[in-house]
Parts: structure tokens; C-alpha cells; sequence
């Protein structure tokens, strides 16, 4: 000890323990380390519970029964499936039929969605009204009911398959759905794909040089006619000098049913039909708010800087009235995939109804089935919701 | 703050291993009679077999199972309290305990004894699935259904048979799967299926409920052995073997010729087969205990299994099923009880 060294501080009381006690920043970090071991006790015990119970009650577990043959059979199938298949397949084969219903649901509600909202917006009175009735009541009647509506009203109206209505491209429509002929692909077809490939890479091509030199100089270059001409234009040249590489297998009428040709199953068609036109009716709403959300001095505003009406809704409302649109229009589309689950109710093969309807009752595992239903209705809900929130991170409006 | 760190320290307490599963041990008995109540699941209309009928009454061969026990039990066939079930939901409710018994029309078959914490007490009906097409179809074989588009219900074994038969007379169909009834047979009756499968006994209730059942027909192939029976939880063997036991006395008064109406005068039988069952003799009921008169109460209230059957599918109801494979064993069918003794 030198007495040059003096503390500069006052040397504190050690702290005891009952400092900590009272001291809310060390209080808080234990009730939090206390609060997550008992969530952390919860939940495992609810789930050593669960395995206990199973076990006593001499109910199968694990995930094994995935590997074993389903045995059962599927009335749509995207991918190639047979009984003798897994359970695994089967599963995958309902992932599939309620992704297409999803994906399938999703673009043509938005499509009718917006036609919709910006009708219920027009000056004409007809419209107007119109597009109020259809939204007014389809919003208020539950989706369940609709898809009876649909799938039973259509299949009550819809001919035996002894009289089907014929269409023309060898088509037929009948109670058991619409025939049309399959198309077969022969070995040139794999060029025509190759020309469709190109086409879309020159189509990115041309926009990106449009933007560029719009950017540089402000000349404006035509983009939509070229990209027209290149999508249909070069697809079909291939189509034509590899010699048409396409047949189809045309159905033909058999003792109970159209044999060969394509199926699409009137229990797809109701499902898709009735969960689109009840989900269109929300987004009409949605659409027609967001428009009206726009000040009216911005389209006053576009048209004091000249520019022309349809112009004025491309550049200047429409992005704006987007980000209003974008975040409720994602609960709408959650809405319209957590709904496809209705299919049960009128025999489409949905995930649901295949997996777990049937596998769970020949399994009788129902919380490894009821787990993976869940586990992939969620991971499916979080995937639209983190596309959709990238999206309206790109329209947000960027402020300077 | 010390309430909350006292009220952790409670919770934490309260979670202490082995605390959780311990009320699903006791017994099913015990815990019926605590409640005064049997819970039995039913099928949620199936006429012959469990259905409400007047005045919300239920009724039907599988009906009378939990009648029975409610007897043999409570010396009162309507301590029961019915829970509707569809075939999907059947499992689960008997599994969480939701129900005591169930008794819809359910197949007993080798995974559901085994692996699904189910046991199966008996047979109360032999079935088999067959097949409904209208008669404008011009079929009579199920052979003839090749391309055809067939309505089946989701939940049952019937989805498995239909595949297994279709593949292995090598013929194709479309199967259009269903979860509940009413839309199975709506579909059916717009025309979207050809034909609609499930067990023959469903079939032929069914059919009474179509507008005008002459325009249907069952088709004479039985693709599959079904034999339908009431089921319990695992791990009671006492519950079920009363149940097992209510069953086996309804089908034993049949054979000694005990009815409703003479289970009185039968107390003064000399015959001791009679006297064991109706109680007058041996300690019987303490086996599955109950009292030594259980199975007097199952006869004088329910009846025997052939009234049972005679007046819900049989002979003297609007179903009019024949005996057929659900006769007793001496008049060439298949029901046998063990004997009591």
C-alpha cells in the first residue's frame, strides 16, 4: 500500500443477499428464469403424460406406421399412387390435392375479389349494386353451407353419365364430373418446354432493357406487344417443326362411366367454386377499402400533373391503396387454406379427409396424425404469411 | 411479489411426478356407480340399431347392450346416458374416457383389440359389407361394377374391404369417401356414385329410409367378415367382463328359452342351468361384481337376445332381417355364449 494510490471512490459494503432480493433488475431475471424452467416442466410433462397414458391404455406410438402399406385408394391423385402404396404416400398425395385447392382458390378469389370491389365502386348504379348483394351475401353465410349448396345444387343438376352433355374438344360434363382428353406427351415435347423456357428468359430480358433505357434517356420502349409475340410465337414454332409432338386420349363413353381422358372430380370443382366465392367476397371489401383509402386529392393531384385516368389508377392510387390491401388480404388467404379442410364434408380427398380421416382410423394414432395435420397446416399458413409480409414490405411506401 | 413466488412454488408442488394419470386408474365399475350413470356411445341414427326413436327414446339391437348393463348394474335398464358418435370419433371418445362402452355397430377386427387400447367383449351381430345400387342400373353382381364410381363413408373398415376386393378381382372403381351419412347418401341418390358400400345390415336399414326402397338392391356378394360388437377400454378386465358377461346371458336365456315374460315362473325352474343364470343358484354375480340377480334384471327388463333382435331388426320390425348367421348355434347359426357354471 502506497498512499499514492487512494481510491477514488468510496470502497462500497460488500452486497448481501437480501440486496439481491430487493434489487428489481436481479429480481426480474430470476422470476423470468423461474417462469421459463415451469413452462419448460409444462410442457414436458404434458408430454411424458400423454407417452405414459398411450402406453398404459396399450395404444400404439411413433411415427413408424408412416412406412406401412395404406392399402386404401384415392379418388385424385397428383402424383402417381396405388393401395399398395406407404401411408407417407398417401399423406403426400392429400398435401397435394389441399395445396391445389389452396394455390388454386387463392388466385382465382383475388381475381374475382378485385373485379368485385372495384365494381361495387362504380358510378353505374347496376353495378354497384350488384356487386353489394353478391358481397352482402355471401360474406353472411357460413362456408360449410356453401359448399353444399354448390356441390349438391350443381350434382343434382348435372346429367347421368349415360346422357352427358358434350362439349366441344371432344369434352364431356356429367354428374361425374368434366372429361376432357389427356394430353400425351411424345419425345419432341421436351423441345417445346426448352422454347418456353427461352421465351420467358428473353420476355425478363426485354422488360429489364425497357426499364433501362426509360431510366437513362425517358424514352419509353414497347414491351408488351414483343413479350406477347415471344410467348406464343416461339413455343409454337418449336411445336410445329418437331412434327405436333402431342396426342390426346380422347374419352369415350363406357358401361358406368367416360373411360380415358382426364377427370376433373365435381368435388373439386364444388370446393374450389364455393370456398372462391365466398373468400371473393371478403377481398371485394378489402379492395374497396383500400381504393377508398386513397385521399382524393391524389388523383386530382395525377391528373393536374396530365397523366391519363388508367395511368393515374396503375402508378398512383393503386400502390398506394395496396398497402392498405395487402395486410388483411393475407388473413383472407390463410382463411381460404385453413377452410379447404371443409373438403371432408363433401368427399374431396383433401388432407384432412385422407390422412386424417382414413389413415388415422386404419391407424388408430391419432395424436401422431392430429400432429402433423396441425405441423403442416401451420408451416403452410407461416409460409403464405412471410411470402405475403415480403411482399408488403416491397409496396410499403418509402419515405425520404 | 411474494404471493406470486408462493403461488409458483404451489404450482410446482402440485406437479409432482406421478399425481397426473393416477384418476384414470380406478375402476370403470366404481366410477359408473359413483356417477349413477351408464355412458354409453351409440350410433348417431342407424335404424334397427341404435336410434332415437318417440319421444327421443333410444332404441336398436345395440341400444340394448347398454340397456342390459344399465340392468345388470342398476336393476334400471335407463341409467344410460347416450352419446351419439361417428365412426371417426368412436375411438377417441372411448379412449378419453368419454364414454364406458361403446356399442355402434362397430367391427371388431385384430388392430383395434390390439393396438388401439380397445377390447372387444363379444359379438352381438355377424355382418359382412355388401353393396346397394339402384335397380335401373341393370347389375346383379358386384363383379359387373367395373369403372364404377362407388359412395363410402370414411372411419369404418369399409374404405380397406372395397380396395382389397376391387384388387383382387382386379377391377377398377372410383371411390368417393365421405365422413358423415347424410351426404354419403346424397350423393348416392343424385346419381354422383353408382353404387354405396357398408356393412349388409346398414345397407338394408338404409334402404328404408330412401324414398322408395323397391327402386334398390343389394347385391349378393359379402365382401368382407364383419362381425360388429360392443368394445371397452384396456386395462379393466372386470368391466369388461360385464359387459362380455351381459351379452353372453342375453344369448344363454335365449338358448334355455327365458323370455321377458316368463323370467318369473323360470326362478322356480328345476332346470339348474336356469337357476345358475337367474341367480337362485351359485354366487355368480360376485364374479364381476354385481349383484347375484344381474342377470334376472337384464332378462326381465331387456329381454333375451333373439326378443332383442326380433323386435329391432328381426322378424318383428319394419327391417325384417332374417336370422341367418346371428341364429343360435343349434338352429345352424353362429351365436354361442360360453355356459354359466
Amino acid at each position: 500500500m502506497t498512499g499514492a494510490s487512494k481510491p477514488q471512490f468510496a470502497r462500497r459494503r460488500p452486497r448481501s443477499l437480501s440486496d439481491y432480493f430487493y434489487d428489481p433488475k436481479t429480481r426480474g431475471v430470476v422470476l423470468q428464469i423461474l417462469v421459463a424452467l415451469l413452462l419448460v416442466y409444462f410442457i414436458s410433462e404434458i408430454v411424458s403424460n400423454t407417452i405414459r397414458n398411450l402406453e398404459e391404455q396399450g395404444i400404439a406410438s411413433g411415427f413408424g406406421f408412416l412406412d406401412r402399406t395404406a392399402g386404401f385408394d384415392i379418388s385424385q391423385s397428383l402424383i402417381p399412387y396405388a393401395n399398395t402404396m406407404t401411408y407417407a404416400r398417401a399423406f403426400l398425395v392429400g398435401l397435394l390435392n389441399t395445396l391445389l385447392v389452396a394455390v388454386l382458390g387463392i388466385i382465382l378469389a383475388t381475381l374475382i375479389g378485385f373485379v368485385i370491389g372495384v365494381a361495387r365502386l362504380s358510378k353505374n348504379w347496376l353495378i354497384a349494386t350488384l356487386a353489394g348483394v353478391y358481397i352482402e351475401t355471401l360474406r353472411n353465410i357460413p362456408p360449410l353451407l356453401m359448399l353444399f349448396a354448390v356441390y349438391f345444387g350443381v350434382l343434382k343438376n348435372l346429367p347421368a353419365p349415360r346422357k352427358s352433355l358434350e362439349l366441344p374438344f371432344s369434352s364431356f360434363l356429367n354428374v361425374r364430373g368434366l372429361y376432357v382428353p389427356a394430353p400425351q406427351w411424345e419425345a419432341g415435347m421436351s423441345v417445346v418446354l426448352a422454347a418456353i423456357a427461352a421465351a420467358i428468359l428473353g420476355i425478363v430480358f426485354l422488360n429489364w432493357r425497357a426499364r433501362r433505357i426509360r431510366i437513362q434517356t425517358g424514352a419509353l420502349k414497347p414491351v408488351v406487344l414483343p413479350s406477347l409475340l415471344l410467348l406464343i410465337g416461339l413455343p409454337s414454332a418449336a411445336f410445329l417443326a418437331t412434327g405436333m409432338p402431342v396426342t390426346f386420349d380422347v374419352p369415350e363413353l363406357g358401361r358406368f362411366n367416360l373411360k380415358g381422358g382426364m377427370v376433373v372430380l365435381p368435388e373439386f370443382i364444388a370446393l374450389v367454386a364455393g370456398l372462391t366465392l365466398y373468400t371473393a367476397a371478403f377481398i371485394a371489401e378489402i379492395v374497396r377499402s383500400g381504393i377508398l383509402s386513397v385521399p382524393k386529392g391524389q388523383s386530382e393531384a395525377a391528373a393536374a400533373l396530365g397523366l391519363k385516368e388508367s395511368h393515374a389508377m396503375r402508378l398512383v392510387i393503386i400502390p398506394q391503396a395496396l398497402r392498405v390491401i395487402i395486410p388483411p388480404l393475407t388473413n383472407q388467404y390463410l382463411n381460404l387454406t385453413k377452410n379447404s379442410s371443409l373438403a371432408v364434408a363433401i368427399g374431396y380427398p383433401d388432407l384432412v379427409s385422407v390422412f386424417a380421416g382414413t389413415v388415422l382410423n386404419q391407424t388408430n394414432q391419432a395424436v401422431e396424425v392430429i400432429l402433423i395435420t396441425m405441423g403442416v397446416y401451420l408451416t403452410i399458413s407461416l409460409l403464405t404469411s412471410v411470402l405475403m409480409n415480403w411482399f408488403n414490405a416491397r409496396m410499403a411506401l418509402v419515405e425520404r | 411479489m411474494r404471493y406470486w413466488l408462493a403461488a409458483g412454488l404451489a404450482l410446482l408442488a402440485g406437479f409432482g411426478p406421478g399425481t397426473g394419470p393416477a384418476a384414470a386408474q380406478s375402476s370403470t365399475l366404481d366410477a359408473v356407480k359413483a356417477r349413477g350413470q351408464l355412458q354409453c356411445g351409440v350410433n348417431t341414427g342407424l335404424a334397427g340399431f341404435s336410434a332415437p326413436g318417440e319421444g327421443g327414446i333410444w332404441k336398436g339391437l345395440d341400444v340394448d347392450i347398454c340397456r342390459g348393463v344399465s340392468a345388470a348394474i342398476f336393476k334400471s335398464a335407463d341409467k344410460v346416458k347416450y352419446v351419439p358418435l361417428t365412426a371417426k370419433e368412436r375411438f377417441t371418445a372411448l379412449q378419453s374416457g368419454e364414454i364406458d362402452v361403446l356399442s355402434r355397430n362397430t367391427t371388431w377386427t385384430m388392430s383395434r383389440d390390439t393396438s388401439a387400447g380397445l377390447n372387444f367383449a363379444g359379438i352381438n351381430y355377424y355382418d359382412g359389407q355388401g353393396f346397394m345400387v339402384k335397380k335401373s342400373l341393370d347389375v346383379v353382381s358386384a363383379k359387373e361394377l367395373s369403372g364404377a364410381s362407388i359412395c363410402v363413408q370414411t372411419g369404418t373398415t369399409t374404405e380397406l374391404n372395397l380396395a382389397d376386393y376391387f384388387r383382387s378381382n382386379k377391377i377398377e372403381y372410383n371411390p368417393v369417401v365421405f365422413e358423415k351419412l347424410p351426404e354419403v347418401l346424397a350423393a348416392y341418390n343424385s346419381g354422383r356414385c353408382d353404387a354405396f358400400t357398408t356393412d349388409v345390415s346398414q345397407l338394408y336399414s338404409i334402404r328404408l329410409t330412401l324414398g322408395n326402397p323397391k327402386e334398390h338392391i343389394v347385391l349378393p356378394e359379402i365382401i368382407s367378415k364383419e362381425p360388429l360388437g360392443p368394445a371397452v377400454r384396456q386395462g379393466d378386465p372386470q368391466w369388461a367382463n360385464i359387459v362380455r358377461w351381459v351379452l353372453f346371458a342375453m344369448i344363454n336365456a335365449e338358448e334355455l328359452e327365458i323370455t321377458q315374460g316368463n323370467v318369473e315362473e323360470m326362478k322356480n325352474s328345476k332346470n339348474p342351468e336356469v337357476r345358475r343364470l337367474l341367480g337362485v343358484e351359485g354366487e355368480f354375480g360376485a364374479g364381476i361384481g354385481l349383484d347375484n340377480d344381474w342377470a334376472y334384471q337384464i332378462i326381465k327388463l331387456v329381454g333375451n337376445y333373439g326378443e332383442s333382435f326380433d323386435r329391432n331388426v328381426g322378424a318383428g320390425s319394419a327391417l325384417g332381417i332374417a336370422r341367418g348367421q346371428n341364429a343360435l348355434w343349434k338352429n345352424g347359426g353362429l351365436q354361442y355364449a360360453p355356459p354359466i357354471r
